[in-house]
Parts: structure tokens; sequence; C-alpha cells
């Protein structure tokens, strides 16, 4: 296995940015400071996180790779909680959204044995869980936000009538939690016909059979589905709440997206 | 007669804005008020707040001598029904809007009830399985009335429900309301522009700037 980059092919790949750049200049896309900032903190970030790691996996100590763990949860669950445009207790919501998600699906692959509970193997595999949850439920807040504003009325008319607050939302719940679910599912279906994903291309590059890489790859799919839904389902039921007052009245929105 | 509703010095404001102000005013069981007043005056706002889809911000309201603010909102909702100025209607098909009342009381679908109801507001039975998208404005006005009184509450607030319809659809909702205020004993607050609907009113109040005007 010859699986060392030279410094030298990642300056030239390094290169590859700057016609990023030159395009966004030449399209006037204003993105050239954000690319700048965004290779900076992919370089930094990757760098620290890799000698991190290094230490973790030596040590090999439980409580660290809790530790590690929960940073990547709480990482992830801020970032979720961004995209929910403000909404109350977004931050503990996403925090038990991704826990639950990841928890499950990182119990059932350990207890099944398909992975073992090593740092090597818990931390990629935890940190690849919570990501995909992240995005989910990001995308669960957005919509949420955008059907809430969109139905005002028909959820109101919902009220007006005499329906709770689950009667007048579960339209919404469910439209929402299938949005957050849409890109897993579409990947699910294009998986190895668009690209190779991430796992299965990293084990072919390594040298595994590639058969040997499906498997894992399959495995992987089943416990991304399994995540985002739960992940989903969760912030979804946990939030939609927070549309509405003491009284039961839907709250005023901001407008600004 | 009893007050079925009572507002005790009702003022209602969002943010800055002071919508409602002061408002007292007492209707009696099986009453028939009519609401008027110049446009942006508050009368949707003031049917909200009856409603409980607002909460008052100053005074109280009870309801049968109860403050409203302590009983269950969704309850009190069934009872007090708030059918919308240009209400929209949900789903995909007629059926879905009629199906509603009956779903959230977890009662069984009364389909022959539905079919009746149409056609009392003069819409053929088989517009239960209509899209709601082929629906002319009018027809829209009349299911979304249906569905407030699929349950014959005890109060129904109407927020210009006959505007924009011609004659011959104003008599079929006229005649609606009609029948649930006289042989349903329901209290009726209905906010109107229209008119006849104020020259034949018994008891009317007209709302001007967020206060209550005249009553007659
Ligand atoms: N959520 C809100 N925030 C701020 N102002 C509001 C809000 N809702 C209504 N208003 C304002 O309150 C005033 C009263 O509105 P309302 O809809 O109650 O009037 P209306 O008497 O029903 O008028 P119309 O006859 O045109 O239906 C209007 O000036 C309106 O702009
Ligand atoms: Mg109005």
């Amino acid at each position: 296995m010859n699986l060392d980059v030279s410094n030298w092919s990642l300056t030239l790949a390094g290169l590859l940015v700057l016609v990023a750049m030159w395009i966004g200049y030449r399209e006037k896309l204003g993105i050239d400071r954000e690319i700048i900032t965004a290779v900076i903190r992919a370089v930094i970030q990757l760098f620290v996180v890799g000698y991190l790691l290094k230490y973790v996996f030596r040590v090999n100590n439980v409580f660290l790779t809790l530790v590690m763990i929960l940073i990547i949860l709480f990482n992830a669950s801020w970032n979720a909680q961004k995209r929910s445009n403000g909404m109350a207790h977004a931050l503990p919501i996403s925090f038990v959204a991704i826990l639950a998600s990841t928890g499950v699906t990182l119990g059932v692959l350990i207890l099944s044995g398909a992975i073992k509970l090593i740092p090597s193997q818990v931390i990629p595999i935890s940190g690849m869980i919570a990501s995909n949850s992240m995005v989910a439920i990001g995308l669960c807040y957005r919509s949420m936000n955008t059907k809430f504003r969109d139905q005002r009325q028909s959820v109101m008319e919902r009220l007006a009538l005499g329906g709770t607050v689950r009667d007048a939302s579960i339209g919404i719940l469910r439209e929402s939690i299938k949005t957050g679910m849409a890109p897993t599912i579409d990947s699910a279906k294009t998986g190895g016909i668009v690209s190779l994903p991430g796992m299965m291309s990293g084990l072919i590059f390594a040298g595994v059979d590639p058969v040997r890489a499906i498997k894992y790859q399959i495995m992987v799919t089943f416990m991304l589905l399994s995540a985002t839904s739960i992940g989903s389902v969760i912030a979804c039921y946990l939030a939609y709440r927070n549309f509405y007052n003491s009284r039961k009245q839907l709250k005023d929105m901001p407008n600004n997206d | 007669m009893t007050a079925i509703l009572e507002l005790q010095n009702v003022g209602y404001r969002a943010q800055e804005n002071q919508i409602l102000q002061g408002i007292s005013l007492s209707v009696g069981a099986e009453d028939y008020l009519t609401i008027t007043g110049p446009s942006g005056g508050g009368k949707s706002t003031l049917l909200r707040v009856l409603a409980s889809l607002l909460t008052a911000t100053e005074g109280k309201i009870l309801f049968k001598g109860q403050d409203i603010s302590e009983k269950d909102p969704i309850e009190y909702r069934r009872q007090v029904s708030y059918c919308f100025q240009q209400p929209t209607l949900f789903g995909r098909t007629v059926a879905d809007n009629l199906d509603f009342p009956f779903q959230i009381r977890n009662a069984d679908i009364d389909v022959a009830k539905q079919k009746s109801a149409l056609e009392y507001v003069g819409l053929p039975e088989s517009y239960l399985s209509k899209k709601i998208t082929e629906l002319s404005g009018g027809e829209k006005q009349r299911v979304a009335m249906i569905r407030n009184i699929m349950f014959s509450p005890d109060v129904l607030l109407l927020d210009e429900v006959t505007a924009g319809l011609d004659e011959a659809n104003k008599d079929i909702v006229h005649n609606l309301i009609e029948h649930f205020h006289k042989d349903h004993h329901v209290t009726i607050l209905a906010v109107t522009h229209d008119a006849t609907e104020i020259a034949q009113a018994s008891h009317i109040i007209t709302i001007v700037k967020g206060k209550l005007e005249v009553t007659k």
C-alpha cells in the first residue's frame, strides 16, 4: 500500500484551489475570501484532528474516546442548531436528536460485531453518523421554518377548527422529516452509480478488495439511513411545539430567513 | 338573557401597535351580533382574540362566566368556532376538509352528514371528491364554513363570510347561518361590510380604530 501523499502533490493539488478562485473572481461570485478561509480552516482543522486522533488511538482510553465522541456530537448539534433561525431550545433538541441517532446506530453496529469498540473504529463512525444526522436535522429545521411561514393560514385554520397543535402541524412534520431524509435516500439510490461513496473509495484506495469494500459501504448506507431517520423524527417532534405558545397559538415568526 | 361572551375592557397590542383598546361588550346567548366598521379597524383581530387564536393583552374575556385564559384553548375553539376572512382549504380534496372536524374528535367520519351539509349550501354530494383547486371562490367559502359547523358550536364567529359572493350565493350562506342560529341555537358574531346585512341587523356594533364606537 502506498498511501503517502507527498508534500509536492499536496502543493499541486492546492493549485487547483487557485482555479476555483480564478473562476470566482472572473464570474464576480464574491467568494474569493470565503474560499481562502475555507481552505485555511480545512488545512488547520484536519491537521489538528489528525494529530489528536493519532494520540487518542494510541492511548486507547475509554474515557478519552467518549470525550472525543461528545465533542463531535456537540459540534454537530451546534451546527444543526444554526439552521433553526433562532428557534427556542434548538441546541438541546439537536443534541438529543443527534445523541439518540448516533447512540442507537452505533450501539447496533457494536453489538452486532460490525465494528469493534476501539477508538480507531468508533470515533470515525460516530463522526460519519453525527454529521449526516446534523445535515438532516438542519434540513428539517429549515423546512419547518419555511413551511410554518408559508402555511401559516392553513395552520391557523386547523387551530380555529379546534385541532390540537399536532393536528395542525402533522402535515408540516411529515414533509419536514421527508426533507431531512431526502439526501440520504437519494445518495443510497445513486450510491456506486454516480459516485463511489467516501468509505468505499477510501477502502479501495487503501487496497482492500472492492467486494469487501462494498460490504462496508452497504453497512454505512444502512447506518446512515437509520441515523438520519431517527435524528429527523426526534428533532421534528421535539421542535414543532416551539412554533406555538402556551395558549396553543401560532407564534409570530421573524421574517428573515 | 345570560351573557355567553363577556368582554371586559379588552385590548390587544402587537409590538408598538395598539390594535384594540378598551372594548367592553356583553353578548347574550343565542344573540345575533353584527360587527362593522372601516377597514383596518380591528374587527378580524377582535374575532381572533375571541377565538383564542390571539391572547388579549389587556382586560379579560369570559365565556359562560369563565375566564377563557383558564380554559383549554382546543376545547374552547370547538365551542367558539372562527371562520376566517378569505379562508383557505387544506389537503387535496373537499373531503379532506370535511373529514378534519371528525378526525380531531377521533369520531367516525359521517359521510351522510358531510353530504347533507354540502347539499344544504347548494353543492352536489359528488363534490366530496372534488379537488380544492377546482372550486370557485364562492364554493370554497361555503366548504370552509361547513367545516366550522360539522359539529354545531355554541358560538360562530364569521369574518366577512359573504364578501365577494353574488346575491344567490349570499342567500345560501345567509340561510345556512339562519338555520344554525334558529334551529341549533348558535350565537352568531358576524363581521360585515354588506349594506343589506347591516340594514337588517338587529344588534350591531361598530369598531373604529380599535375602539367600540356605536351600539344599536
Ligand atoms: N400581527 C400584526 N402585527 C401588527 N399589526 C397587525 C397585525 N395584525 C393586524 N394588524 C393591524 O391591525 C389593524 C387591524 O387589522 P384587522 O385585520 O383586525 O382589521 P379589520 O377591521 O378586520 O379590517 P378589514 O375590514 O380590512 O378586514 C390593521 O391596521 C392591521 O394592519
Ligand atoms: Mg378583517
